[in-house]
């Protein structure tokens, strides 16, 4: 992938966050010119058109899972969860680098985040939507999923608040909700300058409604920063209560596998890791085609190329844990499990996760790697498939195997697993399109406090 | 009290310094009721006119406890009171189990305090507000500062104000219409 | 249009169309009939299409309309499927009144059939005749409608328990697939005219005294239709009667004949034995030995572990792994014509000669354990040191030769009289059945033959393939075929006669000891079957006789008493289901000099053997969907035979489970699936009767290969130098237990590492009792920081006796039966989603050439600290004030996560919908206590807390507390052997809290703190130390 012109990266020093040359009006035209004068391209809508037929299958499958039942998957006994929950955890992880970037990053005070918050969060949303799918789906009576949700009914029953999947309701539901009102807050004065910018009657009205009529008034900034501050701050542990919640799934079971305490961190690890390789995944070619290398600099990338090396460090320290553990621990079943993961009949995929997640990433290390677009990228993909691979082991390989040897069982994904977890894929892409045409998918406030002339000026203090 | 025939006055700046000092000079001599516009938050400025503590952090608080406190109630309620039943031998009240949603409650209502209580100090949504008569308000969005004078300060003068603020040197000063 | 409710969805609007062209297309119509029907009352109500074929027209109606739709029959809805839609439909819009009683009196076994309550269960004593050897029985009828087969607890060949083929009965009854209407040559004909028919042909044979006229009857033990048949055979002196079934008891009667020149049963009494020696004599399975289930619980008798009672020993010589083998103290796997026998006979004094060659005493040959040096004498010495309380047993597949060695040995060691005793035969007419069948095809093809009457059984599919009798049948003149099913046999035949199942019909059949049992109707034929009596009354002077009159004529007729009392007598054999000793008398023989016959020239090379299956038997239960799916208790095998192959030969061969072989026996051939079966004799291969059917119903056709096709007249057990060749590709069989633990290395590492079964010698566990408990730490009842629940009124829990269980499957078709769990079909099996709730696990120890068999049934453990409820989210699974681990179907929403967190995997889940909601007669199947589960939903055994809660209700309306055994699970009421006990822990006086107090007990995975509430009992073996020590 050929570098963007206006990107110039000095041979020493870190690139900058935004590229010299931009001012206010710079900044706020480009951005806004994506979403309300572009046209709309071939390319965006071959794009968007791919991601509308997988979501097709997506129907399709789901369709004839409600018409048939879940017994159209592989899963049997003992393997009674597969594909939906891998997909599940897998859309989770990846959603948390939005969060990541936009919370944590800001109350780190890392102005580089602003460049990269606003599409991570969309991502965030979306992936949250597309896990969210799978555990309504892989129910036997999806139809009574309302059921894990406590409200007042006749019979008085309610959910059963020891279990984990009631945990799993509230924390997903409360990730999804929090990270939309975040992702609607951060973009209210954004709003508000579409609609002053919008060209048609019909684009002002619709900016206009979502503004709510925000006008930008100092009273109003005060409060907006300190109520955008305290999301942060809320869903800075919110991003980590939800994986760890989702890593009790199984860590709470007596699966040997599973019955683990290091999975709430190194699922957090994880699902960061697998996150920012989704934000390179799609942060390399949004700058590619909408020509934004100037404001998504080679500095966020490389950043990005940081965190996944270090979270990539962790995840292998959790796996690194969980041997020694078996061993430590001397339960013969806990090291059937290990043993039966490097050696049984699911050993390839161990080992191609092993690749994939920890020895694949290594290349990070040199600054040429993470410099290179291309390199980055192919990286990105790697790690995604060894994330996803991850779950798979978790899942299949603990079950497949567990105390009594009589009802040891396979695995076996049909088509229909494949299609629901391709369709997801394709719901996420045409979201991803649908947004980037029709919201400023980088914050132009946020972008605006970038600028040097931002500052007020020192002998006004 | 009767209503005053225009809005307000509004002054327009190109830089956050120029619009700083500005806002200062206005505070200085007097006038209250007056607010400014900025395309992006200008901590100094609020600070400017007067406008010192938002009162979000409090209402986030509140929203925190009781999404918390009730959480929980409503947990050891339901498990221990309206339905209490034996599963898998523990107890009624297992509340080391019960931690996970009272924290997810707890975060839950504080966001939604958090946004909606941000919202409604600022009187958000507003459909109208005359500020938007102005023509060139549109570019307070975009790269413009803007200052304006309430008609509502008993300091208002629509005379004396607009010399006053032609005397801080704006790009223009504009009438606001109701 | 009642009728089309209860249509299979698909043929459903065929149905309709069709009944509507009907109704344009015909002078009569539907609806007429339908009003005829309304109309009609009592015995009419039940009648099926060819009664309403009596109205001209309908038979035009029916077969016109076929040929012009036949293009348009959709998947799945053949024509078959057409008249059964029709004919249950209109059968069932009387059924759907539940009062389905038969007309005459029936007594009932407790409550008086005029109390019917509603929501009560009536209880009749009958029984289930198989290969003619009636199995006791007693049925729960609910609203007359019979749902579950338990066993006869006052009758010495049940003792309470009940087999699967018996259990499984009830849903051959309402099968869909039975056939529903009299046939000539495939169209429909009322009963009167086949009547006028056999009377016209009668006419005819008068004159050469019946010379033309033969009956082909199964094995024959009701004395009713043995007189019926000899009053036939009286009227026509030179009429015949044939008898024969695949699995004929043929060399057991030679073998009589060599050793005590006359045919006698042979009674084992295994509570008397101290050693036992089986040949090939597999006395647990159903499809073994006649008296099985006695066998079964004479034998574990000795293996409770009681102070008082002496272990005994079992030695077992076999080919195919049995149960028997299963249950062996030492097991030797060898070809079928073993000369054990021979060597214990020379040993003890036993002389002989072959009838061939007039060549004196071959013992001589004998006198060196020439073949098993160690293992032949070991036996040789403790069958002597047990003189009058050992016991050789021989199976019915062994050469006659090794019966009558036996005989010889058991007499030589004074055993008879103690463990082994000799009775007039039970079979009416016992004769040597292959040969019989030999003659009536000689006849026929001679074309003596002109009437040719098939009483049951299905000769055209189950023929020895030499005699080539389905090709021969053609020659008869008239051939008439009743049968349950429009088999084989029916196809060739002209006249098709729906047969009446056994619990729709009146008759009586001996006991394998003797005893006779009246066998009376629970329900009137569903699809008007007649029965055997009826069929033969038709031959008769009076051709309307009802079986009831029959039946109880010929009683009356036997009757010595006054008889003022007959009536009386007759109830309380009804009421028993039994006719007090009956039982065969005891004959006194002594064994002749033995003239052995001429050792069958075999040739060498690779033998191969027959055995009935497991499950569907010779095939007559091919298409009962609880058989089929029942795992075989060795393989795991459901849904299809295998050639089972030795591991040593398959390794030999380059053979794996799964490939296709080519056999070629004696100039036959068939192809199949190799299964290798640790355990197997190395040099011979079996082969599973019952299978390859083409015309066995929906169930049984085309599955798996038909072993008859390389069965011959003079090797009807095995024959030697049969030629294996792979072919073709992989054919996929469907187990319940993956192979890993039957013959996966690591498996097996892992099973002994984790000891779910635990196993000492005998001086083992005197030395130490509580061996089981020590071999894993269970955490201590006090080590929570929880405080633990108190169950104050009832605390139930169960006690399984690994030493006891055989592992005959009895107790998975008891909770099938009971449970209304559904069948899956072989693909969901394939995919491992089968549903019983209880899983038989077999797990093999040691060299997979020999190894030891352990079988351990798996329901729900109903653990305390139960790690499936805690995970539910929706509280669907919770624990009841009793400890039970309930299920709540209607609260589960199937997240399937309690399944993946039950350490015993012993939850089930309708991934798809399982259970059948459509097929009208099957509806009538369900226990009304019990509901049948839709898709989605998670299930599991229960307690049979259906059966605590009755029990509850009645003990409250006493106001007193359930008495111990009041309350028994459908598993431990079927268990022949006694290994499952139920019942209250709280009561520190009933049977299982015994047992938990024994040394014995211990809890599967307790180490998990799971706290089971269901426990097992180790298994102790009782090894020769003689061989122990030589290994």
């Amino acid at each position: 992938m050929a570098e963007d012109p206006t990107v110039e990266v000095p041979r020493t020093g870190k690139a900058p966050v935004l590229a010299p040359g931009h001012t206010f009006a710079t900044v706020t035209d480009k951005i806004s010119a994506i979403v309300l004068s572009r046209r709309t391209t071939l390319g965006w809508v071959m794009g968007f058109g791919v991601g509308l037929l997988l979501t097709m299958v997506l129907l399709g499958a789901v369709s004839y899972l409600l018409v048939k039942g879940v017994g159209i998957w592989g899963i049997n006994m003992p393997i009674a969860w597969g594909f939906a929950i891998v997909n599940f955890v897998w859309w989770i992880g990846i959603g948390h680098a939005g969060t990541l970037i936009s919370a944590i990053l800001l109350l780190l005070n890392q102005p580089w985040r602003n460049s990269i918050n606003r599409f991570a969060e969309a991502m965030t949303l979306f992936a949250v939507m597309c896990a969210g799918m799978f555990p309504l789906l892989h129910l036997g009576r999806p139809w009574l999923a309302y059921w894990l949700f406590p409200y007042p009914n006749t019979m008085q029953v309610w959910p059963q608040f020891r279990s984990p999947l009631v945990w799993d309701v509230f924390a997903v539901s409360t990730y999804f909700t929090v990270s939309l009102l975040f992702w609607f807050v951060g973009l209210i004065p954004d709003l508000g300058t579409l609609r002053d910018r919008a060209h048609t009657r019909f684009a002002r009205g619709a900016y206009g409604f979502l503004a709510m009529g925000w006008r930008g008034s100092a009273r109003h900034w005060k409060n907006y920063e300190s109520a955008y501050l305290l999301l942060a701050g809320l869903a800075t542990p919110l991003v980590v209560s939800v994986h760890t919640v989702v890593s009790f799934d199984f860590a709470i079971s007596v699966v040997p596998g599973w019955h683990t305490t290091i999975f709430p961190p190194y699922f957090v690890a994880g699902a960061i890791y697998s996150g920012f390789a989704m934000v390179l995944v799609i942060a390399i070619p949004i700058r590619k085609f909408y020509s934004l290398g100037d404001m998504i600099t080679m500095r966020h990338l490389e950043n990005s190329a940081k965190i996944m090396l270090v979270t990539g460090l962790i995840v292998a320290y959790g796996y690194l844990v969980e041997g020694f553990m078996a061993w430590y621990r001397s339960d013969e079943f806990d090291f059937f499990m290990l043993k039966n993961r490097m050696l049984g009949p699911y050993a390839p995929l161990y080992w191609l996760l092993i690749f994939c997640n920890i020895v694949a990433p290594q290349v990070l290390w040199s600054r040429r790697v993470r410099q290179s677009v291309g390199a980055l990228f192919t990286v990105s993909i790697i790690v995604l498939i060894g994330m996803w691979l991850e779950r798979f082991i978790i899942v299949v390989t603990s079950l497949h195997r567990d105390y009594l040897t009589s009802s040891w069982g396979m695995y076996y994904p049909t088509k229909w697993d494949w299609f629901t977890y391709v369709g997801t894929i394709g719901f996420f892409v045409m979201a991803m399109y649908l947004f980037v045409r029709f919201l400023p998918m980088i914050s132009i406030f946020e972008m605006r406090t970038l600028l040097p002339e931002a500052e007020v000026e020192a002998e006004a203090k | 009290m009767k209503r005053a025939p225009v809005f307000g006055l509004l002054a327009e700046f190109d830089s956050p310094t120029d619009l700083l000092l500005a806002a200062r000079k206005a505070y200085a001599e007097g006038y209250r009721r007056l607010d400014a516009y900025s395309p992006f938050p200008i901590e100094e400025v609020s600070e400017a006119i007067g406008h010192h503590h938002s009162r979000v952090p409090l209402v986030v608080l509140v929203g925190g406890l009781l999404g918390g406190i009730g959480g929980f109630l409503m947990q050891y309620w339901i498990s221990a009171v309206n339905y209490p039943i034996n599963v898998g031998g523990r107890p009624l009240n297992s509340w080391p189990a019960f931690i996970v949603v009272t924290f997810e409650m707890t975060i839950l209502g504080a966001a939604l305090f958090a946004v909606f209580g941000m919202l409604a100090l600022n009187r958000l949504p507003m459909p109208y507000h005359p500020v938007f008569n102005v023509e060139r308000f549109a570019f307070a969005s975009k790269d413009r500062f803007f200052l304006c004078i309430l008609a509502a300060d008993p300091r208002f003068d629509r005379t004396l104000t607009e010399q006053f603020l032609q005397s801080l040197g704006p790009k223009q000063v504009s009438e606001v219409p109701h | 249009m009642t009728e089309h409710e209860s249509a299979k969805p698909g043929c459903k609007e065929k149905a309709a169309k069709l009944f509507s062209i009907a109704r344009s297309g015909a002078k009569l119509d539907l609806a007429a009939i339908r009003e005829k029907l309304s109309k009609a009352t009592g015995p009419t109500y039940w009648r099926s299409l060819e009664e309403l074929a009596e109205e001209p027209g309908f038979d035009e109606v029916m077969h016109r309309e076929f040929p012009r739709l036949a293009s348009e029959w959709p998947e799945g809805c053949s024509r078959r499927d057409f008249l059964r839609l029709a004919g249950a439909s209109l059968a069932l819009a009387g059924l759907a009144g539940c009062t389905k009683q038969p007309l005459e009196p029936i007594v009932p076994y407790v409550v008086q059939p005029e109390r019917i309550v509603l929501g009560r269960p009536l209880y009749f004593a009958t029984a289930f005749p198989v290969s003619g050897i009636a199995r006791p029985i007693i049925v729960k009828s609910m609203e007359g409608r019979p749902i579950k087969v338990e066993g006869n607890p006052q009758h010495g060949a049940s003792l309470g328990a009940a087999d699967a083929h018996s259990q499984a009965s009830v849903l051959g009854l309402y099968d869909p697939d039975r056939s529903q209407t009299i046939s000539y040559n495939g169209s429909v004909r009322p009963w009167e005219m086949l009547q006028a028919t056999i009377r016209a042909a009668l006419a005819q044979q008068q004159a050469s005294g019946g010379a033309g006229l033969r009956f082909l009857t199964e094995t024959v033990t009701s004395p009713t239709l043995a007189s019926q048949i000899a009053a036939v055979l009286k009227q026509f002196p030179n009429a015949k009667w044939h008898q024969y079934e695949p699995v004929n008891r043929d060399n057991v009667k030679t073998g009589a004949q060599i050793a005590f020149g006359q045919v006698v049963d042979t009674i084992y009494h295994l509570d008397k034995a101290d050693v036992i020696l089986s040949l090939e004599a597999d006395f647990f399975s159903p499809a073994g030995l006649p008296g099985f289930a006695r066998y079964a619980r004479d034998f574990t008798s000795r293996r409770k572990m009681q102070p008082g009672v002496a272990m005994n020993r079992l030695y077992v010589v076999e080919t195919a792994p049995s149960l028997t083998g299963a249950k062996a103290d030492h097991r030797l796997p060898e070809i079928s014509r073993t000369s054990i026998a021979h060597f214990i006979a020379a040993q003890l004094g036993v002389s002989w000669e072959r009838a061939s060659d007039g060549s004196v005493a071959r013992a001589s040959d004998f006198l060196q354990a020439s073949e098993q040096p160690t293992f032949w004498p070991a036996v040789l010495e403790d069958l002597k040191q047990h003189r009058g309380a050992s016991l050789v047993a021989v199976g019915d597949q062994q050469d006659a030769e090794v019966h009558a060695l036996a005989h010889a040995i058991n007499q030589a060691l004074g055993n008879v009289g103690q463990t082994v005793t000799y009775v007039d035969p039970v079979e009416a007419n016992p004769v040597d059945q292959t040969a019989s069948l030999k003659d009536l095809v000689t006849d026929i093809d001679a074309g003596k033959v002109q009437v040719l009457a098939i009483i049951g059984g299905n000769p055209a599919y189950n023929a020895p393939v030499d005699i080539g009798f389905a090709d021969k049948l053609s020659k008869a003149g008239l051939t008439i075929h009743l049968g349950m099913y429009d088999d084989e046999t029916s196809a060739l035949c002209q006249w098709h006669v729906p047969e009446a199942h056994p619990l729709e019909t009146w008759s009586d059949a001996r006991a394998y000891d003797g005893t006779i049992s009246i066998i009376q109707p629970l329900i009137a034929p569903l699809f008007h079957g007649r029965s055997a009596h009826e069929f033969m009354a038709a031959f008769s002077q009076q051709p309307e006789q009802s079986s009831y009159d029959i039946v109880r004529g010929y009683w009356r007729s036997q009757f010595k008493g006054k008889p003022e009392d007959f009536e009386t007598t007759w109830r309380k054999w009804l009421h028993d289901g039994f006719v007090a000793d009956s039982g065969s008398k005891p004959r006194a023989v002594t064994v002749h000099p033995l003239k052995l016959p001429k050792p069958e020239r075999g040739g060498h090379g690779t033998e191969i053997v027959f055995r009935p299956d497991p499950s569907v038997y010779d095939g007559r239960w091919a298409n009962n969907g609880w058989l089929q799916e029942l795992p075989k208790p060795l393989t795991k095998l459901t849904w299809d035979n295998a050639v089972l192959v030795s591991p040593g030969l398959a390794q030999d061969l380059r053979l794996a489970t799964g490939n296709v072989v080519e056999i070629e026996s004696r100039g036959h051939k068939l192809r199949g699936p190799v299964l290798v079966a640790p355990g197997h004799a190395v040099n011979s291969i079996t082969l599973g009767m019952g299978y390859g059917r083409t015309r066995g119903g929906s169930n049984g056709s085309k599955r798996g290969y038909d072993a008859f096709q390389v069965r011959t007249s003079d090797a009807p057990w095995s024959a030697s130098g049969v030629k294996i060749t792979r072919v073709g590709k992989d054919y996929q069989l469907a187990r319940t237990q993956n192979h890993q633990i039957i013959a996966n290395e690591t498996a097996i590492g892992e099973t002994i590492k984790r000891a779910p079964v635990r196993e000492a010698t005998l001086a083992e566990f005197i030395a130490n009792p509580r061996f089981a408990q020590e071999m894993k730490e269970e955490p201590a009842r006090d080590e929570t920081l929880y405080p633990p629940y108190e169950y104050k009124e009832y605390k139930w829990g169960m006690s399984i006796d690994l030493n006891s269980c055989v592992g005959c499957n009895a107790c998975l078709v008891a909770c099938q039966a009971e449970n209304n769990i559904p069948v899956v079909g072989k693909d969901q099996v394939r995919r491992e989603r089968h549903m019983n709730w209880i899983r038989l696990d077999a797990y093999n120890e040691g060299d997979l050439a020999n190894p030891r068999t352990i079988f351990q049934p798996v329901p729900c453990m109903q653990c305390e600290n139960a790690p499936c409820e805690l995970v539910c989210p929706v509280g669907a699974t919770v624990h009841s004030s009793e400890g039970l681990n309930d299920m709540v179907y209607n609260r589960c929403v199937g997240t399937r996560y309690c399944s993946n967190n039950c350490p015993y995997k012993v939850r089930r889940f309708n991934f798809l919908l399982f259970s059948d909601w459509d097929t009208p007669s099957l509806k009538l199947l369900h226990n009304p206590d019990v509901t049948v589960r839709s898709r989605g939903v998670m299930e599991k055994c229960t307690y049979c807390i259906q059966r605590i809660t009755r029990a509850r209700i009645d003990s409250e309306k006493e106001q007193r507390k359930i008495r111990d055994q009041e309350v028994q699970t459908a598993c431990q009421q079927a268990c022949p052997a006694e290994a499952i006990v139920f019942g209250d822990l709280n009561d520190k006086n009933s049977k299982v809290a015994r047992l938990q107090a024994g040394p014995r007990n211990y809890g599967l995975l307790a180490e998990l703190n799971t706290r089971p509430r269901t426990t097992y009992l180790a298994a102790v073996r009782n090894p020769n130390p003689e061989l122990e020590k030589k290994g």
